[in-house]
């Protein structure tokens, strides 16, 4: 139970976290909402957020190459990983920007610790069997959707450019998970149970992605971001269609204490991270 | 793969490059169903910008003539060049044809 211990002790750090990015943001909500945002290290936490979800999830898709249960599949599953990684690409460039160290996009990606890779916990679980993958990937799919079309009109015109790119290829990512979770949902009583299970598995680490900490509030009042609590129903609703359509059961809502959204993630990022890093930490600066 | 070819019937990819052309036949792949096939055409065949439009078709829905007729077929073909519309005199007002 190591796990829910390190939970507990980052407990203290969360508030911390939460009162030192919104020291601006608490007294600029009841006046000036402008300035919330525009703090470059707030600013650099929240793109870190969604780079970082692009980034692991790219990262787990691109496990399946050589390894898919067919060679269309393998593709389809690689190109979905390289639209993520472009994600990651265009918005670890910005971060980097906005911290203004001197550090590259690669450093970013390469050279972080795991506590500081600030993903949702849903897109660094394992890619089990081929339906626990495609689960993860409907609905992350879901939410990565209704999150570009948000940042679409963000504020922030670097954000929107990225948006509205990653818009087009995330509906298609919804349109190839979805049709590939409706298939296993209603196929055969083996491929159903497996997508029931692995539903039931990834269920919980769905909550996440709507809770608006005190960083997300900010950025939604400064005209950054969307508020994560206005996509929530049109995420539940596409989601059930989706379920319906597939013959899956919406598993019940259970207790959770994941938050990789602030930098608190279970066992197994550390080792998608380690492969990940290895390249760039055992020959730093390397190039092809 | 066995399994899978088992299950998965031959579809036939048609990429139209650009608006005006015609789709072209660009290969082949496998998959459960037409919907199934337009992804993975989208996947295999467009992924460098080769597309903007794809027909599949069920390998098994396309008649093919026999090649070991190819001479009842196109044989008597080759002998009747007064059918290439090469034997008309052109008006010298008309520039290119």
């Amino acid at each position: 139970m190591s796990t829910s211990a390190a939970g507990r002790t980052s407990t203290a750090g969360r508030t911390s976290t939460a009162g030192s990015t919104s020291t601006a943001g608490s007294t600029s909500t009841a006046g000036n909402t402008s300035t919330a945002g525009n703090t470059s290290a707030a600013r650099l936490r929240y793109v870190l957020r969604i780079a970082d979800l692009s980034l692991v999830l790219g990262q787990r898709l691109g496990e399946w190459v050589g390894h898919a249960p067919a060679l269309e599949e393998d593709l389809g599953l690689a190109n979905i990983a390289l639209d993520l990684l472009g994600q990651a690409r265009l918005l670890l460039a910005y971060g980097a920007e906005l911290e203004g160290r001197g550090r590259s996009e690669d450093d970013l990606a390469f050279l972080r610790a795991p506590d500081e890779y600030l993903n949702p916990t849903l897109v660094e679980q394992p890619n089990g069997d081929f339906a626990q993958t495609i689960v993860r990937q409907v609905l992350i799919d879901a939410f990565q959707l209704a999150l570009f079309e948000g940042l679409a009109t963000s504020r922030d015109e670097r954000l929107a450019g990225v948006a509205g790119k990653a818009v087009k290829e995330t509906r298609y990512h919804l349109r190839y998970s979805a049709d590939w979770l409706i298939r296993l949902g209603d196929g055969t009583e083996e491929s159903h149970t497996r997508a029931q299970a692995a539903l039931e598995r990834l269920w919980p680490h769905t909550r996440e992605l709507f809770e608006e900490d005190a960083l997300d509030s900010d950025m939604a009042a400064a005209g950054i971001a969307p508020r994560l609590a206005d996509l929530r129903a049109g995420w539940s609703a596409e989601i059930g269609r989706i379920l319906a359509e597939a013959t899956l059961q919406r598993p019940a809502e259970r207790y959770h204490r994941w938050a990789g959204k602030r930098g608190e993630h279970g066992e197994h990022l550390g080792y998608l991270l380690a492969e990940m890093q290895w390249m760039q930490r055992t020959y730093p600066g390397a190039r092809w | 793969m066995d399994a899978e070819q088992a299950d998965w019937p031959l579809f036939e990819v048609f990429v139209r490059a650009r608006a005006g052309l015609d789709h072209k036949h660009v290969g082949s792949l496998h998959a459960s169903d037409a919907r199934m096939a337009l992804d993975h055409a989208r996947d295999l065949y467009t992924r460098r910008e080769e597309g903007v439009s794809i027909w599949v078709v069920r390998s098994s829905e396309i008649t093919a003539s026999d090649p070991s007729e190819a001479d009842a077929f196109f044989e008597p073909a080759r002998d009747k060049v007064y059918r290439h519309p090469t034997f008309y005199d052109i008006p010298p007002e008309v520039k290119t044809l």
